[in-house]
């Protein structure tokens, strides 16, 4: 789950990392009110989305003025902002953040994150900050200092200096830098975070450290235990099919092509997929039903499918392991006269009671085309779409 | 032989009294050797009741010390499922399998970490298969897990997948062409877990009644490319490759918690690229694992 980054900064703050003072608004008023409650003469109005790149795309103004403030909230709220994360359709601003301006000596990046190869966290800081980590990490890896973390023993005060060395912090400044890495740390742990990113994190010509951007990422497995960090979800920045689709416990993602993909399981999806591609078309969604399809369930996916206009077909491919065959077939025959399925539909099944499976199919009078394996379903879907 | 268990393993049911632990424990049981092999379940509330004639005790430690069980099977649910994991760890089984799926990834940084001190400091070792994973069989001997057992026929074939249907489709394949499998196993989706493909790939290598092996992956993580390195200079018999998640966009979770690509490594093309380079028979095409398997025999 991702949060805004006024929110991200609110976090850091309730774990004592520094960041700007600001003021998250939700319209042009809110953020003249906003300016003026922070005072001072400098104000930085940053349009606030999941998606990054936002200054590039025109989403943070710098305003020198009150006036300034007004005319670039007007402009930025309600914009779609098209960032390289957003797509070309852009993402539409609904909310700002107007922060007191910066004195900016140098800006570093600062990151935690889970490493899968060592299974400890890695904490991982640059020199080059304010940049996309991804295009450090490419043209010049060697400013890219990592320390991997135990969790048992917590980031230790040498891990925490050595990062601050590794990447210039002055003498001065260094024991708030270690300050600020050993609280994202802890911030990261107690949060449940998959992602906690602090980019540029900034020093002052003061030499104070503090966090000027900020983003997180949240293991969905643990929401249950966050209620606060829930509190921040947004749906206006989520994909409405995939929101959906949750409510449903389905597993859904929304794609580019034309046809519509129901498979069991999250791998035989992505290879059901990948085999559309084979032949000649692209999926219009990847959309795991999980263990458990019933009637209810197949329903809702088909209707979820159905409502994007993309999709000219669909294909449904299950392996009935433990679900059988037969509970599914009858779970798509309902589900395709409930939504009047009007788009050519290939079912492969595959399993437990197979073949009664493909009896009720063929007996439902519905043009359902049946297909031995995934291969053959895909062939087939691609041939009626076209 | 066959990796990892046979017929005379014998096995602890963790959240056996669960709806769930139930239905599978059942489904087990019913196959093949399962009826001598599922000897214990754990619930401490529930010590000394039985079900499907399985004693239950109060601890992993007390199943272990009455029944002398030396693996566990664990379907308790996701906020205790961390904590099911360490206590067979403390009891000092051989292996643990977590079939559980949607485990706080936090959980299991932090039981990882505990079972690698463990070990170091001269502790027993656990192995971990999982979790959120389908567990493993050793075909017409045992099913640890939640596949369907019908679909599999004893031979000479290994698999091994992070997927669960992904890895039944790879095993009907087989069947249907009449191959056989030594042992079947899934690693399950997670970021963290336990037993990877470089491990499997071992046992496979290592394992006399195993002839040639199905490898599948997807997007996300190390793991698969890990394996083809050290197959390139190790693995003696012949392996069929396949990643799933070419079609996958970018920064996007697909359904698995660890099926993510946040870098050029984790594509599906990236990794079918090593794996073929280390001398896997690689194929785009998942209908044909079973077929290219066979044409290398």
């Amino acid at each position: 789950m991702k949060i805004h980054e006024y929110q991200a900064k609110e976090i850091l703050r309730k774990f004592g990392v520094a960041t700007p003072k600001g003021i998250a608004c939700f319209s042009v008023d809110e953020a003249v009110s906003a300016a003026q409650k922070l005072g001072g003469k400098v104000w930085v109005v940053k349009a606030q989305i999941h998606a990054g790149g936002r200054g590039k795309g025109g989403g943070v103004k710098v305003a020198k003025s009150m006036d300034e403030v007004k005319s670039f909230a007007t402009a930025i709220l309600g914009m779609q902002l098209v960032t390289h994360q957003t797509g070309p359709g852009g993402q539409k601003v609904r909310r700002l953040l107007i922060e007191e301006g910066a004195d900016i000596k140098k800006e570093y990046y600062v990151a935690a994150l889970t490493d899968r190869t060592t299974q400890k966290v890695a904490m991982m800081a640059s020199s080059e900050g304010g940049m996309d980590i991804e295009e450090v990490a490419h043209k010049s890896p060697e400013k890219i200092i990592k320390v991997f973390v135990d969790p048992l023993v917590g980031l230790t005060d040498a891990q925490a200096l050595e990062l601050a060395n590794g990447i210039g912090v002055p003498a001065g400044s260094q024991a708030q830098a270690v300050d600020t890495f050993k609280k994202l740390y802890t911030c990261y742990m107690e949060t449940d975070a998959t992602l906690a990113e602090i980019n540029p994190m900034i020093l002052e010509g003061n030499g104070n450290i503090k966090a000027l951007d900020a983003k997180f990422n949240f293991d969905s497995n643990s929401l249950y235990r966050h209620e606060d960090i829930v509190a921040f979800r947004d749906l206006d920045e989520e994909d409405p099919a995939e929101v959906e689709a949750s409510k449903f416990d389905l597993s859904y993602i929304s794609l580019d092509g034309n046809i519509g993909c129901m498979v069991n399981g999250a791998g035989l999806a992505m290879a059901t997929m990948d085999t559309i591609k084979l032949y000649g078309a692209e999926p219009a969604n990847f959309l795991d039903v999980g263990g458990g399809a019933t009637t209810e369930k197949v329903t809702e996916a088909f209707r979820i499918m159905l409502e994007n206009p993309q999709v000219k077909g669909i294909l449904v491919n299950i392996f009935g392991g433990i679900m059988r065959c037969d509970t599914i077939a009858t779970g798509v025959v309902a589900a395709a006269n409930e939504v009047h399925l009007s788009v050519p539909l290939v079912v492969r099944m595959k399993g437990t009671n197979e073949e009664m499976g493909k009896k009720i199919l063929a007996d439902s009078g519905l043009p359902i085309i049946s297909a031995d394996t995934m291969a053959e379903a895909a062939e087939k879907i691609v041939a009626a779409v076209k | 032989m066959s990796i990892l268990i046979n017929k005379d393993t014998k096995v602890i049911t963790q959240g056996i009294t669960g709806k769930t632990g139930q239905f599978h424990t059942e489904k087990c049981q019913e196959y093949a050797n399962g009826k001598n092999c599922f000897v214990a379940g754990v619930n401490p509330k529930k010590a000394g009741e039985k079900i499907f004639d399985i004693p239950i005790f109060a601890s992993v430690k007390d199943a272990k010390a009455q029944t002398g069980a030396t693996v566990s099977v664990i379907y308790v649910p996701p906020p205790g499922a961390a904590a099911a994991v360490w206590e067979a760890c403390e009891a000092d089984l051989d292996l643990v399998i977590c079939i559980t799926e949607g485990i706080p990834v936090r959980d299991m940084l932090i039981v990882r970490n505990k079972m690698r001190a463990k070990e170091a400091a001269g502790g027993k070792k656990t192995l971990l298969l999982g979790p959120n994973c389908p567990g493993t069989i050793t075909p017409d001997e045992i099913k640890i897990g939640i596949m369907p057992g019908h679909i599999h026929r004893k031979g000479r074939i290994g698999v091994v997948s992070r997927s669960g249907t992904l890895t039944y489709e790879a095993v009907a394949q087989l069947t249907e062409i009449g191959l056989g499998q030594s042992s079947a196993v899934g690693l399950g989706g997670d970021p963290i877990n336990g037993l990877k493909h470089v491990d499997l790939m071992k046992a496979f290598n290592d394992d006399p009644d195993t002839d040639a092996v199905i490898m599948i992956g997807e997007i996300g993580g190390p793991d698969e490319a890990d394996a083809a390195r050290w197959c390139k200079s190790n693995m003696k018999k012949p392996i069929v490759g396949f990643i799933a998640g070419v079609t996958a966009p970018a920064g996007k979770r697909m359904g698995h918690a660890g099926a993510l690509i946040s870098g050029g490594a984790d594509t599906a093309d990236a990794k079918l690229a090593i794996m073929e380079e280390c001398g896997f028979h690689v194929t785009r095409n998942p209908s044909e694992m079973g077929r290219l398997l066979k044409s290398l025999l």
